[in-house]
């Protein structure tokens, strides 16, 4: 596994974070950092703990056992000027029903007015915010009335209001659209680029990591167990490359770790009986199936020996 | 700018919005409406009962005790059920995630509880005055107690539908844990029926609790001292009144802030997930 030298001070430091409710552990030791300007990505079957991890990043949660710093400091104890620099996304229900989103954001936005500098004003104006996550048509509208899809623009705008140095984002394109989904990904990238936000979000969407995540970090069975970029994740799973062929209308599938020798000899073979070629690399998700599969099976000998019996 | 004055503005701010855009809504228009035609009709139906043989009719006896109940059950059950709720729905969440939120959230709901206040005993005291005669015997000084009972019990009872919301393991159990025991109260206190009318250690329960009291304290702001005669004992205990709502309310503001801490303590994303899944699994 890659480590990344400590260029700079990490914004979020995780040191053998672990997490039990009685007997269940849910976290086992989880290792990383975060560090300034990057947009990392937790991926991880249901139930792996990802959400726990995010929630002691935020605060919200105290954990068992393990050291964590956010920005400096530990969650659990931060103060409020803390709290200012860091935005949370929240998958909203049914809360302020009869607010106008405009109303609540220029509400919300009120409490961080006491935390701006001159280097870093606070809060974002609520028309660019609005504009900014596309909600300016429904801006008037009762909360209650707005669709799953503005409602989670919403989410988003109340998450970036106080203009955070670090955003969690906890499954924020759930229930998206494609089309909002591909505005939402500006919009990370927007952050990421142009404010310099560092950025820290869980997805099922292995696409969505791979278009937003500089870094993604596998978390399985309560640890991680593989940290890097989309490319250098799937470079790490051998072996994945898939050479798709027709030959005398008939079609071939054929894995293989090398596939440039394997395309030589094909050609070489078939010559022009061969048509339609096609060579797949490991994307993110054969990558993350597998090292799923991996530590699944490795740690869970026990169970297997269950079910067959 | 003191971020916690800040906050507290922010809640004063929140309380107002609140306040309106409950006046703005159907569903609060039509509970308002419900409760005062009711109460209005209840008391119109016995506008000539005399109580006892104090000469006095029914409406006027009844009125203040009416409001001290509405008081109490709209102050108690109102935020109580507003919290148990916001916990649940993700409100209180998002102002945990505020830099001062809670403080400011909190002030809010004072706010907005405090205000509602207003339209709730109006809605049964204005056409009161309109339909029935001689609800007020001590004029402008009576008036004048009133309001300040008012306050009082607001103060007194208050705290205790925060503590209520705060502590409520669910929405659900709020049925169970909240109205039944103000139910309770609110019927053994003298509010509905005399309490009197009960047995001995029922009104030696009632008279621990603020809502005895309140009624007690506004039934002596309208009423003329011959009334006296409906009370236990038989005479005015307007200080005893004080006293007691005085204590509850000093009690109220110290173990509220307690209890809200620990709520805002242990609010989570997955707790307000729970919910939202129980909320949607009716059968368990």
């Amino acid at each position: 596994m890659p480590t990344i030298p400590p260029s700079a001070e990490p914004v979020v430091a995780v040191r053998d974070l672990q997490m039990s409710y009685g007997t269940h552990e849910v976290l086992t030791g989880v290792h990383f950092d975060v560090h300034p300007g990057e947009v990392v990505c937790l991926l991880g079957p249901n139930g792996a703990g990802k959400t726990t991890t995010i929630e002691v990043l935020e605060g919200f949660r105290l954990p068992s056992a393990g050291t964590v710093r956010v920005l400096g400091a530990d969650p659990a104890t931060a103060d409020d000027a803390w709290r200012a620099r860091v935005g949370v996304v929240l998958q909203s229900w049914r809360d302020h029903p009869r607010w106008t989103p405009r109303r609540l954001l220029g509400y919300l936005g009120g409490y961080y007015a006491p935390y701006a500098t001159a280097e870093h004003p606070r809060p974002y104006d609520v028309e660019w915010l609005l504009d900014t996550v596309g909600l300016t048509d429904g801006a008037d509208r009762k909360i209650a009335t707005l669709s799953g899809g503005q409602r989670r623009r919403l989410d988003v705008a109340v998450g970036i209001i106080g203009r955070p140095e670090l955003l969690f984002l906890d499954e924020p394109t759930a229930g998206f659209d494609p089309q909002a989904r591909r505005d939402f990904h500006d919009l990370v990238h927007r952050l990421s680029d142009l404010e310099g936000t560092t950025i820290l979000l869980t997805t099922h969407d292995l696409a969505e990591a791979e278009r937003l995540a500089d870094r993604i970090l596998i978390l399985t069975d309560g640890r991680i167990v593989a940290d890097g970029s989309p490319d250098a994740l799937a470079r790490e799973v051998a072996g994945r490359s898939e050479v798709r062929w027709t030959c005398d209308g008939e079609v071939f599938v054929h894995p293989t770790a090398a596939p440039v020798p394997f395309v030589r000899q094909l050609l070489a073979q078939h010559g022009d009986e061969l048509t339609d070629l096609e060579v797949r690399r490991a994307g993110l998700e054969d990558t993350y199936l597998a090292m799923v599969q991996r530590f699944e099976s490795a740690t869970r000998p026990g169970e297997l020996a269950e079910v067959t019996r | 700018m003191n971020p916690t004055r800040n906050a507290v503005r922010q809640g004063l701010r929140r309380g107002w919005t609140e306040f309106l855009q409950s006046l703005r809504s159907p569903q609060d228009q039509g509970f308002y409406l419900f409760t005062g035609l009711v109460t209005l009709a209840w008391l119109w139906f016995n506008r000539n009962d005399e109580v006892g043989d104090s000469g006095l009719l029914y409406p006027s006896f009844a009125l203040p005790s009416i409001l001290g109940g509405f008081l109490t059950f709209g102050v108690v059950i109102g935020p109580a059920y507003s919290l148990a709720m916001e916990r649940e729905d993700g409100t209180l969440l998002r102002h945990k995630a505020l830099p001062h939120g809670m403080p400011g959230y909190v002030t809010g709901q004072l706010t907005m509880q405090s205000l509602s206040l207003a339209p709730s005993l109006l809605v049964v005291l204005l056409p009161a005055l309109l339909l029935f005669d001689d609800l007020m015997h001590r004029g402008a000084a009576g008036w004048a107690t009133v309001l300040g009972l008012v306050v009082l019990g607001l103060l007194a009872t208050l705290p205790w539908g925060m503590v209520l919301g705060a502590a409520v393991p669910s929405v659900q159990k709020m049925g169970t844990w909240g109205m039944l025991p103000i139910l309770v109260l609110v019927g053994i206190s003298g509010i509905l029926a005399p309490v009197q009318a009960l047995w001995g250690w029922v009104q030696a329960v009632a008279q621990l609790f603020p809502v005895y009291w309140l009624g007690h304290g506004l039934r002596w702001a309208f009423l003329p001292d011959a009334a006296a005669a409906g009370e236990l004992g038989e005479v005015w205990r307007p200080g005893l009144a004080v006293l007691v709502l005085a204590t509850w309310a000093v009690a109220g503001c110290l173990v509220a802030p307690r209890v809200l801490r620990r709520m805002a303590r242990r609010q989570s994303g997955s707790q307000v997930q729970a919910a939202r899944e129980a909320a949607l699994q009716w059968v368990r």
